[in-house]
């Protein structure tokens, strides 16, 4: 099967893929001097997992434990194992991924690589800051053990790193405790953009978990209105709690088994899902538990949800931009302008990011309001929107997430990622990516370069 | 299965049938040709939960060292209660036309060097008058074709093999179980284009410790090849020799 992004969009093509199933032996040397790339479980949006005209180290085979010690919490795995697995392996034993994003289904590697972040962003940071170690496998067939303490700046480099500096093929997670799978949670509606920013702050402190859903079809007064999530781990008094149906609502395990015509998705609808999210909370902040599994992952239980967006994809959209009046009047436009365009966003998230640093310099995440949305592809008129999103958050000083973007030019890049010319040195010469070329100016599909097969 | 020694670990299927008998908490004596890959394959059962994992590197080609594996997983595990043959090779069928060394490649490695195994297995579970062999052979066993028969004989000749092995062990208690996968997305079949027909091996996985544990004969993984194979297997050869398979 042709391998895509979750955004299926862009598509390319004359992608080979080359499966990695063992970390001991070397990587595949492309045939005919080709570039590589990681592939783990293609969540990534848009095309930072693609690598046209070249090869995919595919490592979905390369899913092994090495060790866990139940004491410590400490996990060493092979990079293509899933965060769904470790969860299924450590769970009943007490502990829980330190840091996890919208989805159970991406890899190890992608996480590292991606640098992703999750609900607790403001008190744990991105994964990456709970990957004390990890072994990098370059096209050269050198290796080295990533950490702090030793090759500290390969260790910075491919946090973040978009997979662009050698195949990471094991790596150790510090897991956090949890002593019951449920998770306290409290639902309290917030009437505008206005009224997210006091709630956001004065949940910081209390609340390991914090995410807000908006209504994105509201303009004017009501802009940015939506629901504010905030919970913690339940304590111990609720361990005996024995575990039902109402805990797991919305659990269906369903699967979206086709492409949904384009029509599918349409104003119309898009305005009927949001409203009737909106109203389903009745306007009344409330509390209940939940299990850990439809907290973080609600849509986990759509397989392929993707396909709503029928054959063309969809296109997110992630931001992250200054806790200011810049910043805000920034976030007005951009959920202004996507209520206004014929096809509203679907999901529209809003999360305030803490300051814990992470270590990987191209890490996306910084202090700040993070807002994402998707948009279905209607073609040009949606890439003139998001490029228009894309330009007020470069002018707010705020900067784009590259694990869900398709559309970026290089000098937003530039402007968002000034750490880029001290990681392009560790980028591997055989190792390349569709976005990368897209964001150095470089040719889509890259001709092999003389001597650069075998790095 | 409690005490089992599996034989080609490092396969697809092996590995992750492996995974489910580590969850379950067995003890396990692995055995492959490559060190690097077992040990990986090892640490993983470990992390899973298996009671107790051993390797042993071994090229099952050498018939020579079967008595005295089987002996040496039996003294690691503290006895053995299963095992489960999963070593094979595909072979070049057209290679295998050319040359009979080729042929003869394949033979030994799915056929001769499975029952030097099941010797002295079968005479340990006979004895013990308790056991299970789970024998990986395949849908190609059922029916020559020329596009892979050197395979399908070795894995024919297998199937022969085990029913009569079965009908001899069915009055100690010993199950002898033949699994006969179709297609599975397995690096045996990396070259290969795939189609709806392709199974994981997980769901192959899940399939053969149900069998394993039913205590089944033979077995279809996934289950829809059963009725394939039978229409296969009912046409008749003066029209089958005509066909294109």
């Amino acid at each position: 099967m042709e391998l895509q992004s979750w955004g299926r969009y862009p598509r390319v093509t004359q992608q080979r893929e080359r499966p990695v199933t063992w970390t001991t032996e070397p990587l595949p040397v492309p045939a005919g001097g080709g570039t590589l790339l990681p592939y783990g479980q293609g969540r990534s949006y848009g095309d930072s997992c693609l690598n046209a005209g070249g090869s995919l180290l595919t490592t979905a085979r390369l899913d092994r434990f090495l060790d866990f010690n139940p004491a410590t919490g400490v996990l060493r795995c092979e990079s293509g194992v899933t965060l769904d697995a470790i969860l299924r392996l450590v769970t009943w034993q007490g502990w829980f991924l330190p840091v996890t994003p919208g989805t159970k289904f991406v890899s190890v590697g992608g996480a590292i690589a991606n640098d992703v972040h999750g609900k607790n962003h403001h008190q744990a940071g991105t994964f990456g800051r709970h990957v004390p170690r990890f072994e990098l496998l370059r096209s050269d067939g050198s290796r080295r053990v990533c950490s702090l303490e030793e090759n500290r700046d390969w260790y910075e480099a491919t946090i973040g790193g978009l997979g662009l500096t050698g195949l990471i093929t094991w790596a150790d997670i510090q897991l956090r405790r949890m002593s019951n799978p449920y998770i306290l949670q409290e639902t309290l509606p917030f009437g505008s953009l206005d009224e997210f920013l006091p709630l956001a702050h004065e949940s910081e402190a209390d609340y390991e978990f914090t995410v807000a859903w908006v209504d994105s079809l509201e303009k004017g007064r009501r802009l940015g209105r939506g629901l504010f999530y905030r919970g913690n781990h339940a304590p111990p008094q609720f361990d005996a709690v024995p575990l039902t149906r109402s805990h797991l609502s919305r659990q269906s395990g369903l699967a979206v088994p086709f492409d949904f015509p384009g029509f599918a998705l349409n104003r119309l609808s898009v305005a009927a899902f949001n409203w009737l999210y909106y109203h389903r909370q009745r306007g009344k902040p409330s509390e209940g538990l939940v299990h850990y599994d439809p907290f973080f992952y609600p849509l986990d239980g759509v397989h392929r949800w993707n396909r709503i967006y029928g054959r063309r994809g969809f296109l997110q959209f992630q931001c992250v931009v200054p806790a200011s009046d810049t910043g805000m009047a920034a976030l007005r436009e951009i959920l202004e302008r996507g209520a206004r365009s014929g096809m509203p966003s679907f999901l529209t998230v809003l999360k305030m990011f803490g300051d814990v640093p992470s270590p990987g310099w191209m890490s996306f995440p910084r202090r700040g309001m993070t807002l994402a949305l998707d948009f279905a592809n209607r073609g040009e008129r949606t890439y003139r929107l998001v490029a228009e999103l894309d330009r007020v958050t470069r002018e707010a000083g705020g900067r784009v997430y590259p694990a869900k973007d398709a559309r970026m030019g290089p000098e937003s890049f530039a402007a968002y990622y000034p750490e880029r010319e001290r990681f392009a040195r560790y980028v591997d010469p055989a190792f390349s990516s569709s976005f990368w070329r897209r964001v150095n100016n470089l040719p889509a599909h890259l001709p092999s370069p003389a001597g650069r097969g075998t790095g | 299965m409690k005490k089992v020694l599996v034989l080609g670990a490092t396969s697809a299927i092996a590995q992750s049938t492996v995974r489910l008998l580590s969850a379950r908490g067995a003890s396990l004596y692995l055995v492959g040709r490559n060190t690097e890959r077992l040990e990986a394959v090892a640490k993983d059962a470990r992390t899973r939960g298996a009671a107790r994992v051993e390797t042993e590197t071994l090229d099952l080609d050498d018939a020579t060292q079967h008595e005295a594996l089987v002996e040496r997983a039996a003294a690691a595990l503290g006895g053995l209660d299963g095992a489960l043959l999963a070593h094979g090779i595909l072979g070049n069928q057209e290679a295998a036309q050319r040359s009979y060394a080729e042929a003869e490649k394949v033979l030994r490695t799915n056929f001769l060097s499975a029952v030097s195994l099941l010797t002295p297995l079968a005479n340990r579970f006979e004895a013990q008058k308790a056991g299970t062999l789970v024998v990986i052979s395949s849908v190609a066993g059922d029916r020559g074709r020329q596009s892979n028969y050197v395979y399908g004989a070795s894995k024919g000749a297998l199937n022969v093999f085990l029913q009569g092995l079965r009908n001899r062990l069915a009055r100690s208690g010993v199950a002898v179980v033949t699994v006969k996968p179709g297609f599975v997305d397995t690096p045996m079949t990396a070259a290969m284009k795939k189609n709806a027909l392709f199974a994981q091996p997980e769901k192959v996985a899940r399939g053969i410790l149900r069998a394993a544990d039913a205590r089944k004969d033979e077995v279809y993984l996934p289950g829809f090849w059963g009725p394939i194979m039978f229409a296969i297997r009912g046409i008749p050869e003066r029209v089958f020799k005509r066909m294109k398979l």
